[in-house]
């Protein structure tokens, strides 16, 4: 028999018998599982984090802010500036409308839904030019504000998640009110957690006087961002920075994405030592029950790496078992799920889905792997040491 | 006493499974014990917050602004004690992933008002004395290596100054510490400096919040009702919370994320705890038979049960013990992340809940086989052999 035959034989008789140890190599399995489940669902919480904030981000947007603001909400530009902006080369028009859009950025407390406290629910206020800037936004119910009113249109995640925003009801924040007229989806960016109303009637309502907090332009095509990004900046009149929109988006997911993804890595690596234990122990008992039949290969002259690779082969198997298993219950269990948090740039509220993707899946199976080839080793070799005569005599 | 030589014996027939049992609960407590700290650092340390103190904040929305007027208006209501106030002022140090808080407050009343917050008299007086002193948390100047003495600019996001830049310059003159649960990572700087210093048209005469001591914490809800129907039908409305509340949405804002995960790892934890039991257990059905022979011997049920209990009563406190004290010792030597997780501490009760969790590990690993073993019949075990 060929070295590769024999190491294929024995792993196969080693699988084949793991239903005889059924009790033990079930604590590998959902030790290694439970690691996969808490890895993929809590980074699956930070995928789904940033791809809300980055879907909300087009290559052909930039948005403009005043010198030194990192985000909208403690940007200002006043109303002549923004008008300048608007007039900068490399823009996208609609006609004789420039694509450029000069909007504000505020919060509005009202009740979340699922705990019934107030929450800071994002209100932008928007001009005529910005649904021409983001063309990815789609009413999906009811109609367009009109603009010099206070009429507003609500995004899907918003509607979903505060109280009292469905098409048809009355938003009273102060001695303000607002009409809710339409819904809108946005591709389930953070956008959609907005309420967006006429930036000119959110002046008044807020004491803004003419300003705005960002102007957020469409490009001709992303090959013109240096050419309108020089414009700004040269420009005496303006103090003003320019970002692409898809890295503000991005700067603004760091803090949580990375809360969450070093929180999920350390407990996933505390649990990891711990499954890594467990599956030790499961193959240190198959290979003690196995002594004899181990021995029994041996002598009839099967070599002692086929020993070894059945051992660690059996590990595996029984590894990448529970990945597959803690990979679909986090799949089925939490992608699409639907929750909301707060983003600590701007203290607004985001609402947002899991997202289990291929890739994490990929990784958790591949810790999966890890775990079981770390847990197999020790047995694999201590299968291997077997001396024959001794333990053919065990019990 | 003298079984335990027996005890141990038993306890270490087969060592690999002993080691790797004792290994393995010893990481579940240790992460029990980590994820309890996270939890409380998701509810941001509203067991501290006062119920005697109350926010008075903007009924629209907190960063709106309101009038410094409010002050005395609100002082001169009966039954409370001190006000002051704060407002946020969003300081950037070097990089804007750096995230703290800086708030523009009164030195005094504002720290007077949180006893909790433990600060040397002597750097009180070097604050009066600098209009552009700041104060900071331990755990911030830790992470940033300032001391006192040293002169720190930070980028102003929201406010600039009359001249137009956004360049703020601060002098360290005191670190706070304070009781566990309190926010270490705060940097506190006096509000007549940013009023006086900042530009046009950036809210010169408002403030950001009031806190608001009142004098009899059982009447918060009717002092909050006062104070909110004072300022009614004013162009700036507000809304009266107790600190707790406040904390409390705040925390139930960033929501679901704190729950959800710990949600999935005490479920997974259990599962754990739930298959190391099991482990323990098979460990003494193995023994059936030899439990047989001790009974022949005369050992008593009771006593059996005792041995048995014993044996994996040691495993659990061992394990679970040593998961627990290391689980404290990382956590009191402060948060890995550096300013992220705060406040980061392993709460009292959550160690308790550990120790009982300890406990019931201990008995129901050892309980089940063990009565098991206590009711069978010696023949029929010492057949099975």
């Amino acid at each position: 028999m060929s070295f590769f035959t024999q190491v294929f034989a024995v792993s196969w008789l080693s699988l084949r018998t793991i239903p005889q140890r059924l009790g033990s190599s079930a604590v590998a399995v959902v030790g290694i599982a439970g690691v996969v489940i808490v890895f993929v669902a809590v980074l699956s919480m930070a995928q789904g984090f940033y791809a809300a904030m980055t879907a909300a981000g087009s290559p052909d947007r930039a948005i403009v802010m005043r010198s030194g603001a990192d985000d909208e909400m403690t940007s200002g530009i006043g109303g002549p500036e923004a008008d300048i902006i608007k007039q900068a080369p490399g823009l996208r028009h609609e006609g004789a409308l420039p694509l450029a859009a000069a909007e504000l950025f505020v919060l509005i407390d009202l009740p979340k839904l699922s705990t019934g406290t107030p929450a800071n629910v994002p209100m932008r206020g928007v001009d005529p030019a910005s649904f021409g800037v983001r063309e990815e936004a789609k009413l999906v119910e009811g109609r367009m504000l009109r603009f010099g009113t206070n009429e507003v249109v609500v995004g899907r995640a918003a509607a979903r998640s505060y109280a009292g925003l469905t098409v048809g009801s009355e938003i009273k924040a102060g001695q303000n009110s607002w009409l809710v007229v339409g819904m809108f989806e946005s591709r389930g960016s953070v956008a959609e957690t907005e309420i967006w109303c006429d930036a000119r009637f959110l002046q008044g309502a807020y004491r803004r006087g003419n300003s705005f907090q960002s102007v957020r332009a469409r490009l001709e095509s992303p090959q013109t961002y240096g050419q309108f990004k020089d414009w700004l900046t040269s420009n005496p009149q303006l103090n003003v920075s320019v970002r692409p929109e898809l890295e503000y988006y991005m700067a603004q997911s760091v803090t949580l994405t990375r809360l969450i993804r070093s929180v999920g890595f350390a407990i996933a690596l505390l649990m990891g030592i711990g499954a890594v234990f467990g599956a030790i122990l499961t193959m240190y008992t198959a290979v003690s029950t196995r002594t004899r039949e181990i021995a029994t290969l041996r002598a009839l002259g099967f070599n002692t790496a086929s020993v070894l690779v059945s051992v660690l082969a059996e590990s595996f198997g029984l590894a990448a078992l529970g990945g597959a298993l803690g990979g679909l219950i986090a799949y089925v269990g939490f992608n699409g799920y639907q929750t909301s948090t707060m983003n600590w740039q701007s203290f607004s509220q985001v609402a947002f889905a899991f997202a289990v993707t291929p890739g994490l899946l990929a990784q958790g199976l591949g810790y999966a792997l890890v775990m079981g080839l770390i847990g197999g080793l020790l047995p694999a070799v201590r299968a291997a040491r077997l001396p024959i005569s001794s333990a053919l005599r065990e019990l | 006493m003298k079984f335990l030589p027996l005890v141990w014996r038993s306890l270490w027939r087969r060592k690999v499974r002993t080691t790797f049992t004792l290994l393995s609960i010893f990481i579940a407590f240790l992460l029990f014990g980590v994820l309890m700290t996270i939890r409380s650092t998701f509810s941001m340390g509203v067991d501290l917050a006062g119920l005697d103190r109350l926010m008075v904040i903007h009924k629209i929305s907190i960063i709106m602004p309101l009038p410094v007027s409010y002050q005395a208006q609100l002082r001169s209501v009966p039954g409370v004690e001190t006000v002051t106030h704060n407002t946020w002022f969003g300081g950037v140090y070097q990089d804007p992933t750096n995230f703290f808080s800086t708030i523009a407050t009164e030195p005094e009343p504002y720290f007077s008002m949180y006893p909790e917050i433990h600060i040397p008299p002597e750097q009180m007086k070097a604050w009066a004395a600098d209009k552009q002193g700041a104060v900071v948390g331990v755990d911030l100047a830790k992470r940033f290596g300032w001391k006192v003495g040293d002169r720190v600019p930070l980028k102003g996001t929201i406010y600039r100054k009359k001249n137009g830049s956004d360049a703020w310059e601060f002098n360290i003159v005191g670190l706070y510490d304070g009781e566990p649960g309190v926010d270490k990572t705060g940097f506190f700087f006096r509000y007549d400096y940013l009023d006086e210093a900042r530009g046009p048209g950036t809210g010169a005469g408002t403030v950001g919040w009031y806190v608001v001591k009142i004098k009899d914490a059982s009447k918060s809800k009717e002092m909050a009702s006062t104070f909110d129907s004072m300022f009614a039908n004013s162009s700036s409305e507000t809304n009266t919370t107790t600190e707790k509340g406040f904390i409390d949405g705040f925390a139930k804002q960033v929501g679901d994320i704190g729950s959800i995960m710990i949600a999935i790892l005490v479920a997974v934890l259990f599962t754990i705890l739930l298959v190391v039991g099991n482990t323990m257990a098979q460990a003494v059905r193995e023994r059936t038979s030899e439990l047989a022979v001790l009974k022949t011997l005369g050992f008593s049920n009771g006593l059996i049960l005792t041995l048995v209990l014993a044996e994996s009563m040691f495993v659990a406190v061992v394990g679970g013990g040593l998961g627990l004290f290391v689980a404290w010792a990382i956590v009191s030597r402060g948060d890995p992340t550096g300013g992220l997780l705060t406040p980061f501490v392993l709460p009292q009760r959550d160690l308790l809940v550990g120790i009982g969790l300890i406990a019931a590990v201990g008995v129901a690993a050892g309980l089940m086989p063990a009565t098991g073993a206590m009711r069978i019949k010696i023949t029929d075990a010492l057949r099975k052999a």
